[in-house]
């Protein structure tokens, strides 16, 4: 018998220790330590009802034991053999007490659709791809379906495109169906690049044909017969994977000529990218993948009615396609019952920053940041205290407390000042100051852009010099208002998505932190202590006792001694001379008296 | 390699290659093999999950024990790389974290040989369809 007892940061702060601690204790009493072994475990994912002991193999699951309830557990589940009703689970719908941890689902607000074979098969044997349902989706296509049929239950579905901008994905279809030409193309957009997400890499590193499948679904709708995957070349164990799944499929002939018998031919080869930013929006994708420069050009004509070559082209991003093949198997009805009204299915997410469990997740849409953030999430590192939610990437803006218990899908997050992007989730305590986070954003996008329209590459180039103002404590309030105008002229001027949106990370911390904006403009003060500028080493001349350590640590010299001995000490404490002080914090990290501040 | 030719076709493959699986994943048969799944998508291999992987092939056949190791994607866990699956027939499979040549070696000895649970392990908070 085992008993899993929860250490996830969360759990251990509310005494899941001293649950081990008795557990030991009390079963060495009962000279039971042979029988059941009590060991900690990661993360449940339930936090909110922490501290969760489990007992295997039963998977009983008991929720918010304290350390004085151990006994309890032992004397009546491990040695009689009877649950411990009252610490069960209690269903808030209908109130009735749960016990095994496989009939509670609904507590795990994870549902895995995108990443259903992710981790869980051999990305490089086709095989077990195929015994999960693979190329079913195909088969029942080619079989059973004409091309408008499928487009309908796309369209029908819910589905709207997981690059971000959230476009229905079966009305992409269908105006790139309905144009006549003697070749079209299905393009997967792989040219992942903001900063800290990879669900699309994970995807097709863990499932690669499920990408395959779905876009000779697409093009079975379209009616297109080639495929292209344009993907970054910094990418090379996807390509790889790709590159065996493609090979695989053409063996099993479910790529090729005459699939499955029924006279539709479809083939897929790779467009390696350099790994520009810009590269992710479809008409400088497309560009870039015919040998020219990666620049955007204006829209219309849509790709849809020339694109590579060209020719019309349907461009879906990775996560798109990922969800394809099981909306075709599942049917449209089941896909478009989860999620919100208007935002159906799931969204992965690459949850990183001051969170516990680092990680990549799935979560229907309509789950709230709270949700992600405190029970997936396991809360923020260190106990410290929530601040701010980064999504979209340079494209996107910070959400705040207040935001925490919006369901989050496309419109919800617009309506919020961000937006959904690809899916990367930034999450900062309260060290992270939100005025060098606008600006990192901002150098992201001013390095990225092609340069090819004078708003983008002028203007944006303008606000970061107005940040770098700011943060080096030279800033004025006519600079904030002057980040507001430069930010609508952007919005409204710039050539491309990469460009009308690279304002939003500016605008929503003004937005959202606008005293933080002024503190730094009026006080000359960063709270968050990042910004270098802002702040002054500082010796406490009473604390320090004048070994001089500080001093020798010191690469710029600015340290040196004072006349002045504190009451009880030998030696003269010592001084910071602010104008020599590099700020690198040095002297600080080697203080033994905490005798060196932050003012 | 045999073509597949009709929805027939992929259908009786599907149910065959499933039983594999099945032998693999659910292990209703008791004389079946301990299966280790190790995730190794970019990042995982970056943690070492590919190092761990050889070792614990070698411990495995050190110990004699009969295991298959495949590799997988990544299992989402980022905050405790390298990431395992293991799956001792008859049982739930189990994950477990922060898996470096050291937690490999007591896996093995303590949980495959003697049913012992080791630290790191990760409950899965998911479902998946």
């Amino acid at each position: 018998m085992h008993v899993l007892v929860c250490g996830g940061t969360g759990c251990q702060a509310s005494a899941s220790a001293d649950i081990i601690k008795n557990f030991e204790t009390i079963l060495a009493e009962k000279g039971l330590q042979n029988e059941v072994q009590v060991i900690r475990t990661g993360c449940f994912g339930f936090c909110e009802k922490g501290p969760i002991v489990k007992i295997m193999p039963d998977n009983t699951f008991y929720t918010q034991v304290k350390p004085e309830d151990v006994e309890k557990i032992i004397n009546e589940h491990i040695i009689k053999g009877r649950k411990v009703t009252d610490l069960l689970y209690m269903d808030p719908e209908n109130k009735e007490h749960v016990s095994d941890s496989k009939h509670m689902g609904f507590y795990r607000k994870q549902l895995r659709i995108a990443l259903r074979n992710c981790g869980f098969i051999n990305p490089e044997d086709i095989d077990e791809y195929i015994s999960r349902g693979g190329y079913e989706a195909i088969a029942k296509v080619l079989g059973e379906m004409t091309p408008q049929q499928v487009i309908d239950e796309i369209t029908k579905s819910g589905l709207r495109g997981r690059g971000g901008a959230g476009f229905p994905t079966g009305v992409k279809w269908g105006l790139c169906a309905k144009n006549k030409a003697d070749q079209k193309y299905v393009i997967c957009n792989a040219d992942e690049g903001d900063p800290g997400a990879f669900m699309d890499r994970s995807i097709m590193e863990g499932d690669p044909n499920s990408i395959i499948e779905a876009m000779a679904i697409c093009g079975y709708a379209i009616g297109a017969t080639k495929g292209l995957v344009y993907i970054r070349a910094e990418y090379p164990l996807a390509i790889h994977r790709l590159q065996v799944a493609i090979a695989q499929a053409r063996d099993y002939g479910l790529l090729g000529n005459d699939i499955l018998g029924s006279g539709f031919d479809f083939d897929i080869e790779l467009r390696y990218g350099a790994g520009a930013f810009v590269c992710g929006e479809e008409t400088a994708l497309i560009h870039s993948m015919e040998g020219k420069r990666g620049e955007p050009t204006l829209k219309p004509p849509f790709p849809a009615v020339s694109g590579y070559m060209e020719k019309p082209s349907n461009v879906n991003n990775v996560e798109t396609f990922a969800n394809i093949p099981i909306i075709i198997t599942k049917g449209a009805d089941w896909f478009a019952s989860i999620g919100s009204e208007k935002s159906k299915g799931t969204k992965v997410f690459a949850l990183a920053g001051q969170i516990n469990n680092v990680g990549l997740i799935e979560v229907p849409m309509g789950t709230t940041l709270r949700d992600i953030i405190y029970e997936i999430g396991g809360g923020i590192k260190g106990g410290r205290k929530f601040k701010a939610v980064q999504t979209g990437g340079p494209s996107g803006g910070c959400l705040t407390e207040k935001h925490l218990d919006t369901a989050i899908d496309y419109d919800s997050l617009m309506a919020a000042g961000s937006m959904m992007g690809s899916g990367g989730m930034v999450v900062m305590d309260d060290t992270s100051c939100m005025v060098a986070i606008a600006k990192f954003y901002l150098e992201f996008t001013c390095e990225e852009s092609c340069g090819k329209c004078s708003p983008c590459r002028i203007g944006n180039k303008r606000m970061l010099e107005i940040l770098n103002k700011i943060t080096e404590g030279n800033g004025t309030m006519d600079d904030l208002q002057e980040l507001r105008n430069l930010a609508a002229v952007i919005k409204d001027t710039a050539l491309c998505g990469l460009g009308q949106t690279s304002p939003n990370p500016v605008l929503s911390t003004l937005d959202n932190f606008w005293d933080e904006y002024v503190e730094h403009v009026v006080d000359k003060k960063c709270r968050a202590g990042v910004c270098k500028k802002l702040m002054n080493y500082e010796i406490d001349r009473d604390k320090c006792i004048g070994c001089g350590k500080c001093a020798k640590n010191c690469p710029a010299e600015a340290i040196s001694k004072t006349e002045y001995i504190a009451e009880g000490h030998k030696l003269p404490s010592m001084f910071i001379d602010t104008t020599k002080c590099i700020k690198c914090g040095a002297c600080m990290s080697g203080c033994k008296f905490d005798a060196i501040s932050i003012k | 390699m045999a073509k597949v030719k009709s929805l027939a076709e992929l259908k009786a493959m599907r149910e065959k290659l499933q039983s594999n699986l099945d032998l693999r994943e659910k292990s209703n048969n008791p004389d079946s093999l301990v299966q280790v799944k190790v995730a190794m998508a970019t990042c995982g291999i970056a943690a070492g999950a590919k190092q761990v992987m050889e070792h614990m092939m070698e411990k495995a056949d050190e110990l004699k024990l009969a295991i298959v190791f495949t590799q997988t994607g990544c299992m989402g866990y980022c905050h405790a790389e390298p990431t395992i699956e293991v799956k001792v027939p008859g049982k739930d499979p189990i994950v477990f974290g922060h898996v470096d040549n050291k937690r490999a070696d007591e896996i093995l000895t303590k949980y495959v040989m003697n049913n012992e649970l080791v630290e790191g392990v990760i409950p899965v908070n998911y479902e998946k369809i």
